[in-house]
């Protein structure tokens, strides 16, 4: 098999695709389970490339490749079946469960919250838990409040459970792989409008390490921090940026539980200034939470008010106004950072 | 089949551990002792007893809040189960789960669980790993005629029915929800019943009877670890004591009472063994004292165990975070 090391140009859905499948082929305790990722259950006829493979074709194929006995299509019954995931881990799989949306955690919330996330502190140590729960997150596919919610407060607020965000195809594949080899249970966040997003991803084992932010563009006038969506609406607004000689070095998150404190206070030590940039609810939300980290680790930095730029404390709207108007855009980066700046 | 002398030996022994070391749990929880809940098992130790007789060591249990019967009946020490009850460090899971949580995963006890329906998703995992793995394990859940409205059980009786899952869900039906009795709760009489909507082979058993659970449960075993997915069998029972340790259960009526009394689990075998001979009342009452001693032993390392230390509130939250 000719061994390459070059760069290819894939969407992050293939990037998780090959993730999964490349951790599949390694390790025979890797099962996967979740609504519509095999085909459609029984349809036979489609065991092959042209099986649906999930609602974003994240795991198309891969039920030719692995079988039915380990790509399972589950009945609509979240409790049972990311319960069934956390029961498996526990007894020496290492499964994927897909949680199609993240709202869907009000279907299965006792299965992570007094279960999946629990079972090793309660069990004195004794038991390990190593299941990934993939979920979508995220607004701007026009899906309304029950189908767009950006939910990683919530699981991030769990002792026990490790959070994800990539914002980048090289990132999906490397995290994701991080997660299949993680002992811990991890949510690993997609965004549900970036599936399509193109990135150079390294072939063969990539593994990025889970807990460590990467700063995706040095910079010195002001920090600009952003998870999934907004780091990429970050990147884009910190271009605005440059135009108006204002120099915005950009953090990527990465991973949000466990969260990267060091390298954000780092950051907001050179630059004095810092912007989150959040697409959940404030109110005890991500920004809210690291705001908090720097006021009381970094106080000493800051050279002017922390910036916040989330979504708002409402639910998500269906009307394309309303919902560009609810979620955080390069727009309001900039004008954050004009603000904090003026200090 | 029937069991032979050594399993009807243990059988005894088993149960009257149950009772033993429930009554000793109640004694010192009356005095103050013992932090939190404590919920007995007192009056349903034929179910635990006749079930995981039938199990082998790798086979799996999900538990309830009601679990001290489930673990001793799946082998767990205990000396190291009573160090649990009391929060002590040297207990089954070092003091940080306590009596709703106690677990031994070596030896296939997955835990009480404080969540009434926490077990059966659970037990389908367990049931997967089994299919996936081809170990031919088996995973019993226990859980009460309470959790049989929870629509977590419903799920995985049907996702156990549909994934032909190793998985025995066995209804401990004791008739009270905490106070809410079966006959309000519980749509129908039977809850046996519902096996038919999950396509599954469902039966109702007389809870007290240790050998009639006993040969169900090894047939159902059977059924699963040759291939035929999940039962589910009802174990009508009684719940001698209160839902917790300090209930005063008003809310039990007086034929209730009257039943519960009449119906002891341990009585009933004695009975049943004397009357056939299979065990002499001297040998029975030997077992008996052993039974007792063993008790008595493992209050004592409790009470002697040290506490944990306060560092331990942060460890074994993940198996590495940072």
């Amino acid at each position: 098999m000719p061994v390459t090391t070059a760069l290819r140009t894939i969407t992050i859905a293939e990037a998780l695709n090959e993730a999964i499948r490349l951790e599949m082929r390694a390790d025979p305790k890797i099962i996967i389970m979740g609504e519509d990722i095999a085909g459609g259950a029984d349809v036979t006829h489609l065991e092959d490339d042209e099986a649906w493979g999930g609602v974003m074709s994240v795991t198309k194929g891969l039920v030719h490749e692995f079988g039915r006995e380990r790509v399972l299509d589950t009945p609509i019954s979240e409790a049972a079946f990311v319960g069934a995931a956390v029961g498996a881990a526990a007894t020496g799989l290492r499964p994927i469960a897909e949680l199609m949306f993240c709202g869907f955690l009000g279907s299965c919330l006792d299965s992570l919250l007094n279960q999946g996330s629990k079972l090793r502190y309660m069990f004195g140590g004794k038991a390990t838990v190593p299941v990934t729960i993939r979920t979508m997150i995220g607004g701007g596919f026009r899906a309304a409040a029950q189908h767009a919610q950006t939910l990683y407060p919530m699981f991030a607020s769990i002792p026990g459970l490790k959070v994800v965000a990539p914002s980048n195809a090289a990132d999906a594949k490397g995290l994701l792989t991080a997660s299949l080899r993680d002992d811990d249970p991890v949510i690993f966040c997609e965004h549900i409008i970036m599936y399509t997003m193109k990135g150079e991803v390294p072939p063969g084992d990539h593994c990025v390490p889970i807990g460590k932010a990467a700063i995706t563009k040095k910079g010195k006038d002001v920090t600009l921090l952003g998870v999934s969506m907004t780091a990429v609406h970050a990147l884009t607004a910190a271009q605005t940026l440059k135009e108006q000689n204002i120099d915005a070095e950009v953090i990527d998150l990465r991973t949000i539980s466990p969260l990267d404190e060091e390298t954000i206070l780092e950051s907001v030590k050179k630059t004095g200034r810092l912007v989150i940039v959040d697409e959940s609810n404030p109110l005890c939300g991500l920004a809210s939470h690291i705001g908090g980290v720097v006021a009381s680790q970094g106080f000493q930095y800051l050279r002017a008010p922390v910036g916040m730029v989330t979504a708002p404390h409402s639910p998500v709207p269906f009307s394309p106004v309303l919902e560009d108007a609810y979620l955080p855009n390069p727009e309001k980066i900039v004008a954050s950072v004009k603000k904090v700046c003026s200090y | 089949m029937n069991p032979n002398q050594e399993q009807l030996q243990n059988m005894y022994r088993t149960m009257v551990s149950i009772r033993h070391f429930e009554e000793t749990v109640k004694r010192e929880f009356g005095k103050g002792i013992i932090p939190g809940f404590v919920h007995l098992y007192v009056g349903e130790e034929a179910i635990a007893t006749g079930v995981c007789t039938a199990l082998r060591p790798t086979d799996k249990i999900t538990s309830t809040h009601r679990g001290h019967g489930h673990c001793i009946a799946k082998g767990c020490d205990l000396k190291l189960m009573m160090a649990e009850i009391y929060g002590k460090a040297t207990g089954l899971c070092k003091g940080k789960g306590g009596s709703m949580h106690i677990a031994d995963v070596e030896k296939g006890m997955l835990g009480a669980n404080g969540i009434v329906g926490g077990g059966p998703p659970l037990a389908c995992g367990a049931g997967l790993t089994s299919l996936v793995t081809k170990s031919k394990d088996v995973c019993v859940c226990f859980f009460g005629d309470g959790a049989c409205e929870q629509g977590s059980f419903h799920e995985s009786a049907n996702l156990a029915a549909i994934w032909n899952l190793p998985v025995i869900f066995v209804a401990e039906n004791n008739g009270y929800a905490q106070s809410t009795p079966a006959s309000y709760h519980c749509a129908i009489e039977d809850i046996a019943e519902r096996a038919a909507s999950y396509g599954i082979p469902g039966a109702v058993l007389d809870g007290t009877n240790v050998l009639a659970i006993y040969e169900a449960t090894v047939e159902a075993i059977d059924r699963a670890r040759r291939g035929q997915g999940p039962s589910l069998l009802e174990c009508k029972t009684f719940r001698h004591h209160g839902h917790f340790e300090g209930d005063l259960q008003t809310y039990k009526d007086d034929a209730y009472k009257i039943s519960s009394q009449g119906k002891d689990p341990i009585r009933e075998f004695r009975a049943e063994i004397d009357a056939q001979g299979w065990i002499t009342s001297e040998e029975l009452d030997a077992i008996d004292q052993s039974a007792l001693k063993q008790v008595e032993e493992a209050l004592a390392f409790a009470e002697s165990s040290p506490f944990p230390k306060v560092e331990d509130v942060t460890t074994d939250v993940y198996v590495n975070y940072r």
